[in-house]
């Protein structure tokens, strides 16, 4: 189980350079600037080095509050729209205090964030929890709506009045209070990338010393006998989104009012979504799905270099990050199962 | 010069195995794209331009690109990443990287970054763009010809002015020659997004468009007109050649190739300055495509004598009288706008229906 991501990364730098190479570009070499370059490269590697954290704080922040509910098997597959609302709710809430220059800003709209992203989870709670709605379409379609509000808002209600017109709020890097700024220069450590460190501790203690992470596993694993077990369905449910909504809210809200900088209706750039395959990859394991979002981050920045300097298509590299995943569960199944040819079943 | 020597170095690493780099290279000329070269429309005429500018120096400039890449945090990390590499002048080519670049052009004040179509300059920071509206006057001429059941659909991308200019000045001309004629607009919120573009044109049909305009950059919504007949598009910010002669009777071809050797060779020659650039049909930033045999001949000699009158100065496309969308004036007989105000353009023109989203 541990040695399958290991071996996923393997095939895929073996296979990706057999593309590249089919590509007509030099495979070691291509392989050297995604996984090498980013990291120790004279030239630029003090930039992307802290980039990486900035990439990866996201990802892993809310990776890990899916992973607490695939756990259970809560399948919460909207965290992009979570994320999304706590945007809007977290920027909403500085813009409105705009200019002010209090300390208390930035904690208030961390707060706001983390709450947004929990209220646009509890829909799907509520609903599974009274009428027995599945929860991957109700989240997955109210990512749609989050994404239309949040076009709605950067054109109308939060746009900058000083915009000329286009649309966009304010941009939080010109407005000190409200900026999520790099706690130590130059390291990329801002406050979403603490939040998920915390994240990856409270979640490995939650799951490996509380009553409630053996609940969850219990939950996932025995439902019937988790139901014997006193533990109440509901309460699971509701624990799970919530915390999965709490922390891709806060993830929003750390994106826009840093690294982003300004809400517009394209900021989220679906991490979400990347989210998932960074908690699977991860083997839904706190540990495991940090590690898994620095190399997710890792593939990002360093496709990225392989474009500029190899002249890849951008295509190539993400069928290089798709192959990942691929072999991730393809090594799984060949762990789980064996392969027997020729042999008739005896009953 | 220190960072120069850096590069060859590390390009001479990275050389190793690849074919070796061109021995007298002296810049590196940097393209950032919203979607894939592949488009058939925006992007591709960028990377037109960029191919033919480094045709035209002839292994003195190189050039590197990045696609695909997001108005969003990534945007910042693309343009800084490709500074660092190396290159001497970046172009951003969509609005949406307008505060990336200005960010990262702060960081590096030895770099000339080129932003298309932003308003926001600075000392190392030029913006460029083209005056679409003059072809959309072209195009909405033609529309409000060819017409039969008297709507025009819109693809509108995002509720920025550049946009905006485009649906007034095609419903300007359109309503001309065709007082009949109502535009229906659909607002994507994105650039590229083929599966999208290809729903809003079906819609758009459905409803009874017999001509559908686009402000987006890929090639479904004349896919989509191809497949329900009867319908006629432009080719938008490229050619879109291969759906002649119908649907796309003609277009607007977006040629930035000139612009994009001049400021090279400005970086080339040390005199590259900011400036501010919006080129029209005259400059030859704009072009109007082949106008095909699916228009009546009166209607294309028409629509080219529109286009001269465009390219010498002697026609605006925005000339009064006109009115606003609440029926207030704007400009008078004869008066013709200022760029500032189509610089900023927010409102409609009178006639329109909807609102611009907001």
């Amino acid at each position: 189980m541990v040695l399958s991501p290991v071996i996923a990364v393997f095939l895929t730098m073996i296979v990706g350079g057999m593309m590249f190479a089919i590509l007509g570009k030099p495979p070691l070499e291509a392989i050297k600037v995604i996984f090498w370059d980013p990291l120790f490269n004279d030239q630029f590697a003090s930039y992307s080095r802290p980039q990486l954290l900035v990439k990866a704080g996201p990802l892993i922040l809310i990776a890990i509050g899916l992973s607490i509910g695939f756990k259970a098997g809560i399948w919460n597959i909207g965290a992009e729209g979570q994320y999304i609302m706590g945007a809007i709710c977290g920027a909403g809430a500085g813009l409105a205090l705009y200019p002010s220059e209090s300390f208390l800003i930035f904690p208030a709209m961390a707060l706001a964030g983390g709450l947004g992203g929990w209220a646009w989870a509890m829909v799907p709670a509520v609903l599974k929890t009274r009428f027995g709605t599945n929860e991957i379409l109700v989240s997955l379609m109210l990512t749609y709506v989050a994404q239309s509000i949040l076009i709605s808002v950067s054109s109308g209600l939060l746009r900058n009045p000083e915009g000329m017109g286009f649309p966009g709020s304010r941009n939080f890097k010109q407005w000190d209070a409200a900026f999520n700024a790099e706690l130590i220069a130059n390291t990329g450590l801002h406050w979403g990338v603490v939040a998920a460190l915390i994240a990856v501790i409270g979640a490995y203690m939650l799951m490996s010393r509380h009553i409630m992470g053996f609940n969850i596993r219990l939950t996932g694993e025995a439902p019937r006998a988790a139901r014997f077990a006193g533990v109440k369905p509901a309460r699971v449910v509701f624990f799970c989104l919530g915390i999965a909504g709490l922390l891709a809210g806060a993830a929003g809200l750390f994106e826009v009012s840093g690294p982003a900088g300004q809400l517009t209706g394209s900021f989220n750039a679906g991490y979400g979504f990347t989210a998932i395959i960074v908690a699977f990859l991860g083997r839904l394991h706190p540990v495991g799905i940090l590690l898994a979002g620095l190399l997710m981050a890792l593939t990002y920045i360093g496709g990225e270099l392989a474009q500029l300097m190899l002249n890849l298509p951008g295509a190539a590299i993400q069928l290089f990050q798709g192959m990942m995943l691929f072999f991730l569960l393809a090594a799984d199944v060949f762990t789980n199962f064996r392969l027997r040819f020729g042999k008739k079943g005896v009953a | 010069m220190k960072r120069r020597t850096l590069l060859t170095s590390a390009a001479l690493a990275l050389a190793l195995g690849t074919t070796a780099f061109a021995q007298d290279e002296e810049i590196t000329a940097g393209f950032i794209y919203i979607g894939p070269p592949g488009d058939g429309g925006w992007t591709y005429e960028h990377d037109q331009a960029r191919q033919k500018m480094e045709a035209h120096f002839d292994g003195k400039v190189k050039t590197i690109y990045q696609e695909n890449v997001p108005e969003s945090a990534d945007a910042e990390r693309a343009i800084t990443q490709m500074a660092l590499t190396g290159a001497d002048i970046i172009f951003t080519t969509s609005f949406g990287y307008m505060d990336p670049t200005i960010a990262v052009a702060q960081k590096f004040p030895d770099v000339k970054f080129e932003h298309a179509t932003g308003y926001k300059r600075a000392d190392n920071v030029s913006t460029y763009s083209a005056r679409f509206y003059e072809g959309r006057a072209v195009q909405g001429h033609i529309a409000g010809k060819m017409t039969k059941t008297n709507k025009i659909g819109y693809i509108a991308s995002v509720p920025i002015p550049e946009v905006i200019r485009g649906i007034n000045s095609a419903y300007i001309h359109a309503k001309k020659v065709n007082p009949d004629v109502e535009f229906s607009v659909i607002w994507l919120y994105t650039w590229f997004d083929p599966a999208k573009e290809a729903d809003a044109a079906r819609a758009l049909i459905e409803n009874g468009a017999d001509v559908v305009l686009q402000h987006t950059d890929s090639t479904a919504p004349q896919a989509a007109a191809q497949e329900a007949g009867n319908v006629i598009t432009f080719g938008q910010a490229s050619d879109m050649a291969e759906y002649k002669p119908l649907p796309r009777v003609s277009s607007i071809i977006d040629d930035w190739a000139p612009y994009y050797i001049a400021r090279t060779q400005a970086v080339l020659d040390g005199t590259w300055e900011s400036t501010d650039t919006w080129d029209g049909i005259g400059a030859g930033m704009v072009g109007i495509g082949e106008i095909t045999d699916a228009v009546p001949e009166d209607v294309k000699a028409e629509a080219l004598a529109l286009k001269e009158a465009l390219a010498s100065g002697e026609y605006h496309a925005f000339t009064g009288p006109l009115k606003k969308q609440d029926g207030s004036d704007w400009l008078a007989e004869g008066e013709v706008a200022d760029d500032g105000t189509l610089a900023g353009m927010d409102f409609y023109v009178e006639g329109l229906t909807a609102e611009i989203p907001n």
